[in-house]
């Protein structure tokens, strides 16, 4: 069984996995880092979103394998402490969750938004979102948080 | 999903030896329709074979008359080139209207054209504007690459490497996305190039990409949105599903073909 070795939230991990165990299965399962969620099979709803090597990406359509030598971060690796990162932050200032199960793919998604663009319009927002589902939120405050939290990154995470 | 054997070759040669060397052997690129068919044991392939780290399959390069874009670049490297977005804007724009951003980031070209999704985007902009695929082996022209709903020319071992799409004088793409997926409910892309006018059509046609043959003719008499306006577009043939009847789908072709042309200026 292939063995893998990634940097995840900053630390060095490794694991043995199957070719089939997905980056999120490793992620959940072997490193215990649940805050990446599964919402569905159909590679379309993004709660499991998280970073490989800078860019978002969605877990669960992705093997571990193929995330061999990456560096990985996850909703876990955003605060610093007990300082929320400023995404989070703009989330919880702007109701910009109600479940919360979409909300650690929605942050993650939204980082990688406010890494290239740190005062995104509300029609940006809403384009960048296309691959988080949400089923209590209406998205509105959503929208909000994410151009907060944008704008309080100041163009860098 | 089944369990299988895991490759990551460095070189062209080595990818293929792994390929030859499986009972059932995949290759993988992005994942981002490999993955999701494995999920649902649609595929069930012995080996998959990763192409991340082949040398020789990235980079988007300016070469004058036309642009080539490397087989693992992904839709998110297309929509952000300064070569696709100066030379072929409409193609630019047609990799940034693709699913949503994280398959952007994953899902690759190569990928796209190998799988031949009906409702794909690629297939329209490498007919209309008379790409040329690149393999392994071989060119082939688009016209002869598609062969079908996820049927291309590719051998079984057959690897993109890249595809080169000549610079047309102008060009636009026009989606009605599936508001879910955003693959191509109708997708036309209009190109004024060095092959004449195309007109090519996705998502619509149960047997993959096709052209407009009427609306080409049209357009070479006058480029103009009036031009294809009048010409009707026939329900035989198109997809029904719960995204769109037939009847709907021709509709949605015309009206996605004028304002393609429009689009071109
Ligand atoms: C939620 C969602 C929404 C999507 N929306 C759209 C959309 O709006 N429009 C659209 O066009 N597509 C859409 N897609 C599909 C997406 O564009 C895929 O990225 C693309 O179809 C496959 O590219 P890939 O690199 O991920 O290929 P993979 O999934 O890795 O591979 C697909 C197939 O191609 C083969 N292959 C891969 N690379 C090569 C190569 N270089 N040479 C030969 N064979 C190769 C593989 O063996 C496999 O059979 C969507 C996908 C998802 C999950
Ligand atoms: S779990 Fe739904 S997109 Fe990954
Ligand atoms: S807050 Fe419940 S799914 Fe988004």
């Amino acid at each position: 069984m292939p063995t893998v070795r990634m940097t995840v939230n900053g630390m060095e991990r490794s694991g043995t996995v199957e070719g089939r165990t997905l980056l999120v299965d490793f992620l959940r399962e072997h490193l215990g880092l649940t805050g990446t969620h599964v919402g569905c099979d159909t590679s379309q709803c993004g709660a499991c979103v998280v970073h490989v090597n800078g860019s978002s990406v969605k877990s669960c359509t992705c093997l571990a394998v193929q995330a061999d030598g990456a560096d990985v971060t996850t909703i876990e690796g955003l605060a610093n402490g007990a300082d929320l990162h400023p995404m989070q932050e703009a989330f919880r200032e702007h109701h910009g969750l109600q479940c919360g199960f979409c909300t650690p793919g929605m942050v993650m998604s939204a980082v990688d938004l406010a890494n290239r663009d740190s005062d995104p319009s509300e029609h940006d927002v809403r384009e960048w979102l296309e691959g988080n589902l949400c089923r209590c939120t209406g998205y509105h405050n959503i929208v909000k948080a994410v151009q907060a939290g944008a704008r309080a990154m100041g163009g860098g995470s | 999903m089944n369990d299988f054997t895991y490759h990551a070759p460095t070189s062209l040669d080595d990818a293929l030896a792994a390929l030859r060397g499986a009972e059932g052997g995949t290759l993988i690129a992005g994942g981002q329709s490999l993955l999701p068919i494995m999920k649902l044991n649609l595929a069930a392939p012995t080996d998959v074979v990763s192409l991340a780290g082949v040398a020789g399959l990235d980079g988007i390069s300016d070469d004058g008359d036309s642009v080539t874009v490397g087989a693992m670049c992904t839709h998110a490297q297309v929509a952000g080139s300064a070569a696709v977005q100066g030379r072929i804007p409409a193609l630019a724009a047609m990799a940034d209207g693709i699913g949503d951003a994280q398959v952007r980031n994953a899902g690759t070209i190569g990928g796209s054209l190998a799988h031949n999704d009906p409702a794909a985007d690629y297939p329209a902009a490498c007919v209309a504007l008379g790409a040329t695929i690149v393999t392994d082996r071989r060119e082939i022209a688009s016209d002869d690459y598609f062969q079908g709903m996820f049927m291309t020319a590719l051998e079984d071992d057959e690897i993109i490497t890249a595809v080169r799409f000549p610079v047309p004088a102008r060009a636009a793409y026009a989606k009605f996305a599936n508001p879910a997926s955003k693959y191509a409910v109708a997708g036309v892309m209009v190109a004024d190039g060095p092959a004449g006018v195309r007109v090519a059509v996705t998502g619509a046609s149960g047997d993959g990409v096709f052209r407009m043959a009427g609306m080409e003719a049209a357009l070479g008499g006058s480029f103009s949105a009036e031009a294809v306006a009048g010409i009707g577009v026939s329900s035989d043939g198109m997809l029904s599903d719960t995204a769109a009847g037939a009847e709907y789908r021709a509709h949605l072709v015309a009206v996605m073909a004028k304002r393609a042309v429009e689009a071109c200026g």
